[in-house]
């Protein structure tokens, strides 16, 4: 890893401050994704600002609208919390999903969004829920926010500060894991809300995608009937030694028929 | 940098580089070689500590993120006189280990999975061990072990 300059700010304001002093300054939320790239160099910031001394970017609240979560809320927080598991238990067990519990520990969903690696679960349950990312600047719409493979709609200096998420009336997420990193090969979240119904698939592709067709099937009948025959064409997926483009068109099918069963 | 936290109820202030890992810290600085490096990637879970009463895997942290944390090491386990933590007694009745390179690793992630789920099933255990890998045992004793240990750790000594 190359030498930094570390720095710890006590407010977004501070941080958005060292971020705008320009030169290759990156922000540490749980360090999971950002600290293996250092060592890798592909990432070699010269200044590092951590978000983890903000108290303003940590926490959950609810309020009529949703669930709130702070951009600094751990998985193993989000999981293990009693109000996110009675509103949106969808998301509590997204998050109790992600790798095991000591990443758990230290990951952010700020982190974990900024970085949208294709294969992630958290950009499933913000497409899927139609989620709002909060930054320092805006408010980013869930469809207007991941852009493509580890891209996302967020500029330079632009920091998430939380991530709101509407209650649905129900959704569940489901996922086949790649058995050896356990990261997933397909995840499916599927969502009924009062704006309507959303299927977002991510793993499959170089990023979070939805689905209309199944969208639309569904919005007319809630049930995993509703998408025989329904399939996302191959030719827009990822193909590696883990599975072909045809097998993960085939799982996502399967995991979206099984998501709208769990979300009965 | 200057940073300072306690590590195993002592605290302790040192001199790092910035990009000092918190492993390398607790290893090359502190001497405390109970925390192993498996992979180095986050992969493995052999460097597993405990940061304010969390598992996490030490060689993706850096020593910087830690300033003012508790740390608890495999070495900070045992009680008085050198009585083992009720995990540590249960790998050791249970032969949970062969080469024993994954254990304190397994050890510590083991009280962190029993601190949250009192009372796993062995279900439960082999799903929540899923950051700890072991090249040896095959994980049977690995799960018969943390089975006992949460027994154990939740009946207090005598
Ligand atoms: C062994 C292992 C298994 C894993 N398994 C999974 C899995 O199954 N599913 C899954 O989804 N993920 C998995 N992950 C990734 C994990 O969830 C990471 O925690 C997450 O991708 C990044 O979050 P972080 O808080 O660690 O961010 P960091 O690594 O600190 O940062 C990641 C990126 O986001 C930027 N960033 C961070 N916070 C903000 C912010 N508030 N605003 C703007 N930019 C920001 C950083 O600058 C950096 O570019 C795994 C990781 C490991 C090590
Ligand atoms: S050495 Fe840290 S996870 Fe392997
Ligand atoms: S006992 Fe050898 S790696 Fe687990």
């Amino acid at each position: 890893m190359h030498p930094f300059n570390y720095r710890n700010p006590k407010s977004v304001a501070e941080a958005a401050a060292a971020l705008a002093e320009g030169g290759d300054v990156r922000l540490l939320a749980g360090g999971q994704s950002l600290i293996a790239a250092m060592k890798l160099r592909l990432s070699a910031p010269t200044d590092l600002i951590d978000l983890g001394g903000i108290g303003e970017l940590t926490g959950i609240r609810v309020d009529g609208a949703g669930i709130t979560v702070g951009a600094m809320t751990r998985h193993a927080e989000v999981a293990r919390s009693k109000e996110v598991q009675a509103k949106i238990p969808a998301l509590a067990s997204l998050a109790g999903s992600i790798g095991d519990r000591m990443v758990r520990n230290m990951g952010t969903i700020g982190g974990s969004l900024a970085h949208n690696d294709p294969v992630a679960d958290y950009p499933a349950a913000v497409l899927g829920l139609n989620a709002t990312v909060h930054t320092n600047k805006r408010n980013i719409a869930a469809d207007d926010f991941f852009t493509g493979m580890f891209e996302t709609a967020l500029q330079t200096g632009e920091i998430i500060v939380s991530v709101s998420f509407p209650v649905p009336r129900r959704a569940a997420y489901v996922k086949f894991r790649n058995p050896a990193s356990r990261y997933a090969i397909v995840g499916v979240m599927a969502a009924a809300s009062a704006s309507g119904v959303r299927v977002a698939v991510t793993g499959a592709a170089s990023c979070v995608f939805r689905v209309g067709a199944m969208e639309q099937a569904l919005a007319a009948k809630w049930s995993p009937d509703a998408l025989a025959g329904i399939s996302v064409p191959a030719d827009q997926l990822n193909s590696d030694m883990h599975a072909s483009a045809e097998y993960r068109a085939h799982l996502i099918t399967v995991m979206a028929r099984r998501a709208v069963e769990a979300a009965k | 940098m200057k940073i300072s936290m306690k590590v195993n109820g002592e605290t302790v202030s040192a001199e790092v580089e910035s990009r000092t890992l918190l492993v390398a810290f607790i290893r090359e600085q502190l001497r405390l070689t109970g925390t192993h490096v498996g992979c180095d990637t986050g992969q493995c879970g052999a460097c597993t500590i405990h940061m304010n009463g969390l598992a996490v895997k030490s060689c993706n942290v850096l020593a910087v993120q830690a300033e003012g944390a508790d740390i608890l090491t495999i070495e900070g386990l045992a009680g008085d006189e050198g009585r083992l933590h009720p995990m540590q007694e249960a790998f050791r009745e249970h032969h949970g280990l062969q080469c024993g390179f994954c254990t304190p690793g397994m050890v510590m992630s083991a009280i962190d999975l029993v601190n949250n789920h009192p009372n796993p099933s062995e279900e439960t255990i082999r799903a929540e061990l899923d950051g700890n890998l072991c090249r040896c045992t095959g994980y049977h004793n690995i799960v018969k072990a943390v089975k006992a240990g949460a027994a154990y750790m939740r009946t207090p000594a005598p």
